[in-house]
């Protein structure tokens, strides 16, 4: 999850800036705001690194530790940018026991990543997921919107050509 | 008036393997062939036959197409739409019989369910409210507000008999009456949506297919119990469903179903959304309602019972998907009617998620009581390339797995804790012979771990060492003091976790213990996997006869743990072997085998 260091410096744009702050004073006085903002936040930049996660601190008046405390204990929120493809598998259990989990190590060893790992050129991140509810196409990986389901190891090489 | 309407599963399930373009195909070939007067499309929620997606169904003759493709779209608009000529090669092959073809609700899979919950769920587009209430929709709550007091609603769901469709199957009615005898000067009603049952994907497919019964049941909740708002807690995970309740809220907004002087009456309610954002213990009702307003979520001891302090201190109740998706229904047909259906003390039906080594994978909703056999050999269509049952498992990260000695066993809710299981939310999980039952205890154990939120010790640590022990055993390291140990681990946990996710994530361990000890100490004495996936304890083997001498895989193994001469038979130092199956891919002859 949130634990691994950044490596890549933030980048985070006056335009995303302005459509966050917009977002925190939409949405401040609702109750229980916190998530909301860090979820449409996350859609913004694409992860919470620490420079965003100041920012909410600040305009919400919530002190940053509860803040960063949120954020790391949802698997959902990222600390880290993915990549510009970011592979998921899924380990849920109608997976695994149709063999997601030779997937996923194969999909580690291609990659030379591990999970919630980033390939160095940004291309490919690689994650597993928690059942997304699709048990009829068992096993089930996505690359950013796309389902691939019914998979065999054999498949991969092919499905990660596509996004080369 | 159309003379056809074409409908396409939109679930998750058929969505995933490309309905969404086979609408759009459709929709083409519809106006190429002039058609676009007679002829309706129409995106539904899901069928429940998801192993057979994408699938199209034509009314009024109710033709069931099976595993559509795009490329079979024009076909299907130039003879069936345009010609009306049925395509044999698509039809869903068990409708197809020596004497024609029988109808949907005839075929093995559909015609033991009893629908309830999943009453509209493929049936009307849930994007629009007004197929919704075509169906009897929100009539349920026209005449809860007219024609009953609170009191009497709190009856009905008590008389029913039904209970929590989430995992403890509390009485929801009592739990309505507790918290409609605590004053306050607001209440809540939540929705618990947070699916977190990995295999479980019923409320996902309610919540796309049939949205409007939450909303409809939670208003009569919020009458029952003296509320004026509601939050739906839903998984971020499932778009299509957050979707579709953002447009049903706004269309019930519209209509005056939500929101100020319901029906003319001094009725308020209002309902919002919050999305959650992967933690499976936010399922658990403190949890869920720490999350809402806001904070890390983790569960709080119970007393103070949501009822008497819940969401923002407020007296709140939380139910399930599912069990909303029954409320109109008891409210139309009265609660005799549902507590005819199902076992003394398990009224009406239950849905659940088959998946796994399973023929047909998807939804089905049956009457409490129906045996495990009938819902796997019949309803499911047994288990695929005539392997061997040997476990169900239900209940997910918090049940536990049934051996097949248990095969005939009625499915209610004390039935399954009887025998060392839970109904969980209703994910069905089938194993066969070639699933280790060892090793799902340990993909249960890695789950949990994962997602214990870290709050109590006896979770945070206990599940560690479960986990440290059975990935121990299948290494091959375990003796038989660690399955002692396991099982009084198990035990400390079960005593003294403070939530519900920690007190029942023994489970996997134990049931597995309690039905398949033998493979257990195979691990440990033997030193073998039965089922032959715990990869340490298998061994490589080359078959003398086969082998040609090529060594080839003595020049591929990464280790140098294979030996022998050119033209002779070779031999795996097992010693040596880091068990990576380089070799096995590799030969040329299949003279390597694992065991």
């Amino acid at each position: 999850m949130g634990s691994q260091n950044n490596t890549v410096p933030f980048a985070g744009t006056k335009e995303q800036e302005s459509a966050l702050l917009k977002v925190i004073a939409d949405h401040k006085d609702d109750k229980g705001a916190l998530m909301p903002i860090l979820q449409k936040a996350q859609g913004i930049y694409g992860y919470l690194p620490i420079e965003v996660q100041t920012i909410i601190s600040n305009e919400m008046n919530v002190p940053l530790e509860k803040v960063y405390g949120i954020v790391t204990f949802y698997s959902q929120f990222s600390l880290n940018p993915k990549g510009k493809f970011n592979v998921s598998v899924c380990l849920g259990t109608a997976c695994y026991v149709k063999g997601s989990g030779d997937i996923f190590t194969k999909l580690q060893e291609m990659l030379g990543v591990e999970d919630g790992g980033c390939t160095n050129d940004g291309h490919f991140s690689l994650e597993s997921c928690r059942c997304i509810g699709a048990c009829g196409l068992a096993p089930v990986l996505t690359i950013n919107e796309d389902v691939y389901g019914k998979l065999s190891v054999d498949d991969l090489e092919g499905i990660l050509a596509k996004y080369k | 008036m159309y003379r056809s309407h074409v409908l396409v599963c939109g679930g998750t399930g058929c969505t995933s393997s490309g309905s969404a373009k086979i609408i759009d195909t459709l929709q083409a070939e519809i106006i190429k062939n002039g058609l676009k007067d007679e002829v309706a499309v129409v995106q539904t929620g899901c069928h429940g036959l998801c192993a057979q997606g994408p699938i199209v169904i034509i009314y009024p003759e109710a033709t069931f197409y099976a595993m559509v493709t795009n490329e079979d779209v024009p076909e299907i608009v130039s003879e069936h739409l345009l010609k009306g000529r049925i395509v044999n090669r698509l039809l869903y092959k068990e409708m197809i019989t020596e004497n024609g073809i029988k109808s949907l609700n005839e075929t093995d899979f559909y015609k033991r369910q009893h629908r309830i919950a999943l009453r509209n769920c493929g049936v009307i587009n849930p994007e629009n409210i007004d197929e919704y209430i075509g169906t009897n929709g929100y009539e349920a709550l026209g005449k809860v507000l007219t024609e009953f007091t609170p009191d009497q609603v709190i009856q009905s769901i008590l008389d029913s008999g039904l209970r929590g469709r989430g995992g403890g199957g509390f009485p929801t009615g009592l739990k309505w009456k507790l918290a409609k005898g605590n004053d306050a000067d607001q209440k809540y009603v939540c929705c618990n949506a947070d699916e977190g049952d990995p295999g479980a994907f019923m409320d996902r497919s309610v919540l796309e297919g049939d949205p409007h019964v939450v909303l409809e049941a939670m208003a009569i909740a919020g009458y029952a119990i003296g509320a004026s708002m509601g939050y739906i807690y839903i998984r971020a995970e499932y778009p299509i469903a957050v979707d579709r309740l953002e447009i049903a809220i706004g269309q019930a907004r519209e209509y005056g179903l939500l929101g100020k002087n319901i029906f003319g009456t001094d009725f308020s309610f209002d309902i919002e959304l919050r999305l959650g954002a992967g933690a499976f213990v936010c399922g658990e009702e403190t949890a869920l309602m720490t999350s809402i307003e806001g904070n890390r979520g983790e569960p709080r001891p119970r007393p103070p019972f949501p009822a008497q302090k819940g969401l923002f201190q407020k007296p709140t109740i939380l139910n399930n998907v599912e069990t909303y998706a029954n409320i109109p229904q008891i409210i139309l047909n009265g609660p005799e009617w549902f507590a005819s259906m199902g076992t003394e003390k398990s009224k009406g039906t239950k849905v659940f998620a088959l998946g796994g080594k399973i023929n047909n994978t998807g939804l089905v909703e049956i009457p409490m009581g129906t045996p495990l056999r009938e819902v796997i050999e019949d309803i499911g269509g047994g288990i695929p390339n005539g392997k061997k049952f040997k476990a169900a498992q239900t209940g997910g990260p918090s049940g536990g797995c049934i051996p097949a000695e248990h095969f005939d066993i009625p499915i209610d809710y004390d039935n399954l804790i009887s025998i060392g299981s839970m109904m969980g939310s209703g994910g069905l999980i089938v194993m066969d012979e070639d699933n280790c039952m060892v090793d799902i205890a340990k993909f249960f154990l890695e789950f949990t771990v994962d997602e214990s939120c870290g709050k109590c010790t006896p979770c945070r640590i206990g599940t560690k060492r479960l986990h440290e022990i059975l990935d121990k055993i299948t290494n091959g390291q375990g003796t038989m003091d660690d399955l002692q140990k396991l099982e009084d681990l198990c035990y400390y946990i079960k005593e003294n976790a403070l939530c519900g996710l920690g007190q029942t994530a023994p489970n996997p361990v134990l049931s597995t213990l309690r039905y398949f000890k033998d493979e257990y100490i195979a691990h440990v004495v033997d030193k073998k996997c039965p089922a032959g996936v715990c990869k340490a304890l298998l061994s490589y083997i080359i078959d003398e006869d086969k082998c040609k001498g090529c060594t080839l895989c003595a020049r591929i193994c990464p280790n140098g743990a294979i030996s022998g001469k050119v033209k002779e038979a070779h031999l795996i130092d097992q010693s040596k072997c880091i068990k990576c199956g380089a070799c096995m891919e590799k030969c040329k002859f299949g003279a390597i085998s694992k065991k």
